[in-house]
């Protein structure tokens, strides 16, 4: 009677599950960034993992982005993913960028149990360059 | 009567087979694995016995109590009566009036903080609690500080995970006027010296409050010796149903206390001018009871009861040991506690390169359900520096077999994440 389980990280594609772990070891743009223009920080306080991301902007355009923090195989693939995607870029694809978009360059289902995991890096982020204010909630209202 | 309820409960003695049937639930299958089922900290499970006495109840003689006069009132009324009655036996009280029914344990230390707290503390009065307590006994006295100004400290932990007695020998002063302390812990299984801490507040004048949500299940309680001002328990911890749970106070302040929740049962009479408050434990119990629910819990305490909680104390002590020495083994493993004095099968570890979260999805593919998180206590966790863990909980129910089951799954996992 076991039903599929939306939350379940090993249910997924094997080779997809190998891309997140490489990303979770290795993960891409990981570290303090001296001389950034922004950092922020927060917290998941559903696991009390931490996560900052810190951005060197010049003329609205992203220069260097970086993070750092302890997490789980999700939120830390999704920071990778997140940073690697918005180096380089006008810093108003901040604004742009949404939950779905964040959840398709992750590339795996992400239920319920593991959304805010996902989320938390596009949170910090938005936080961190429009306040709080700009972000939605994990949740569907 | 149909045939289930002729079932009896085990025998004596601790025939674990015998305890495993009388929980359906244990015979699932999950990813192709059999349950093991390990987040008991969290909530058990039920035996048929405790669903059958609700089931009768809502089948057989459903209604509502106190008010009735026909004969379904009546029968429930005796029925709802008789499972306080049961719980006094149980952590033998002196009467069954002393046992209030609230829905949880954080509903039960709630009480205490909103009627006692409320009427007999003042700006600057001190509360003590332990840096082990699950959030339930830290909060409410948090409220209080802030609305009444009462000052709140903590008992320190050591490093390896046990209160630190000679500062809580310093902290417990003239000014302390209630001191509250979590009986076992629900995140390193720690079973607290409580006569130790109960000396110092008698040495204060201050009342003594125990959180026995994690104790209760696993080991007899009498709070007579264990002379608490009050107890506080969870039945979804003790093998009964959600929705219930009990406050032990000592008659004599109950008395003195007034009403928490009002309205409805709880009154003797009601004039457009004032009230007075029903007899003990009514003057509690505001509003239609969680009736089923107190049924459910008196079957699970039958239960418990004539398995014997010596006997499952043993039982657990015997598999917690097995336990911890065959955890210890696993390399890269970290366990918190568990170093020092006594503790119950309660384990909470990490696994190096693996968060929580995702070790816990993992042994889930296993079949295993763990608990990963903060578990409700992060004071604690930020003492032993610990962000969150993996906690294997065990009861009466779990064998050696699963034990070996989860370290054998640990090794997989630790493949699968190539940790
Ligand atoms: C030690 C302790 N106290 C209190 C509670 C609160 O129990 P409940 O959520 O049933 O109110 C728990 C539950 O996790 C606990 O472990």
């Amino acid at each position: 009677m076991t039903a599929p389980n939306p939350n379940d990280l090993l249910d997924v594609d094997p080779l997809m599950m190998d891309v997140l772990l490489d990303h979770y070891k290795h993960p891409h743009n990981f570290g303090a960034l001296p001389g950034a223009d922004i950092v922020h920080a927060e917290g998941n306080p559903s696991c009390g993992d931490q996560m900052e991301i810190a951005l060197k902007t010049k003329d609205g355009t992203i220069e260097d982005i970086r993070f750092q923090g302890k997490g789980c195989i999700i939120s830390q693939a999704a920071a990778s993913i997140l940073t690697d995607m918005m180096k380089g870029e006008r810093l108003d694809r901040v604004r742009e960028l949404t939950k779905d978009d964040m959840l398709e360059n992750i590339g795996i289902p992400i239920g319920p149990m593991r959304l805010k995991c996902a989320l938390l890096a596009l949170k910090v982020l938005k936080a961190g360059v429009y306040g709080q204010a700009e972000w939605p909630g994990e949740e569907d209202d | 009567m149909s045939e289930s309820l002729l079932r009896t409960v085990p025998a004596e003695g601790f025939d674990v087979a015998r305890v495993r049937m009388d929980f359906p639930i244990l015979q699932r299958r999950i990813h192709d694995h059999p349950l093991v089922y390990l987040d008991n900290a969290a909530t058990t499970q039920r035996p048929l016995q405790m669903v059958e006495a609700m089931n009768r109840y809502y089948l057989e003689y459903n209604a509502n109590i106190h008010r009735a006069i026909h004969t379904l009132g009546y029968e429930s009324t005796v029925a709802y009566e008789e499972a306080h009655k049961k719980v006094a036996r149980f952590i033998n009280a002196r009467s069954w009036r002393e046992i209030l029914f609230v829905r949880n344990a954080t509903e039960a230390l709630n009480l205490v903080a909103m009627t006692w707290g409320k009427a007999n503390l003042r700006a600057g009065d001190e509360v003590v609690v332990s840096l082990m307590e699950h959030h339930s006994n830290i909060v409410p006295w948090q409220m209080l500080r802030d609305s009444l100004g009462i000052i709140l400290k903590f008992i320190p932990v050591t490093s390896d995970g046990v209160l630190d007695l000679e500062a809580a020998d310093r902290l417990i002063t003239p000014k302390t006027k209630l001191v509250g302390l979590v009986h076992a812990s629900n995140v390193l299984g720690a079973i607290n010296p409580v006569s130790e801490i109960r000396d110092l507040a008698r040495r204060a004048g201050a009342l003594f409050v125990l959180d026995g949500a994690q104790s209760v299940p696993h080991m007899a309680v009498d709070v007579q010796a264990l002379d608490c001002d009050f107890f506080a328990a969870s039945g979804h911890k003790m093998l009964g149903p959600t929705g219930i749970g009990f406050l032990y106070g000592k008659k004599s302040l109950l008395q003195t206390m007034p009403p928490f929740l009002t309205g409805g049962d709880m009154i003797a009479t009601v004039s457009q001018e004032a009230s007075t408050w029903n007899e003990l434990p009514w003057k509690f119990e505001a509003g239609t009871s969680a009736v089923a629910e107190g049924i459910g819990l008196g079957a699970a305490v039958d239960y418990l009861t004539t398995l014997g909680m010596d006997n499952i104390y043993q039982y657990e002590k015997e598999l917690g040991d097995y336990a911890l020495q065959r955890l210890r083994n696993v390399s890269g493993l970290k366990l918190y506690g568990h170093e020092r004095g006594e503790s119950l099968a309660v384990f909470s570890f990490n696994l190096e390169g693996i968060h929580p979260h995702d070790g816990a999805n993992a042994l889930d593919r296993f079949g295993i359900a763990v608990r990963s998180g903060h578990h409700c206590a992060q004071p604690l966790m930020n003492r032993l520096g610990m962000d969150n863990t993996l906690r294997a909980s065990f009861y009466l129910y779990n064998t050696k077999a699963e034990v070996d089951l989860l370290v054998d799954a640990l090794g997989e996992i630790k493949k699968l994440f190539r940790a």
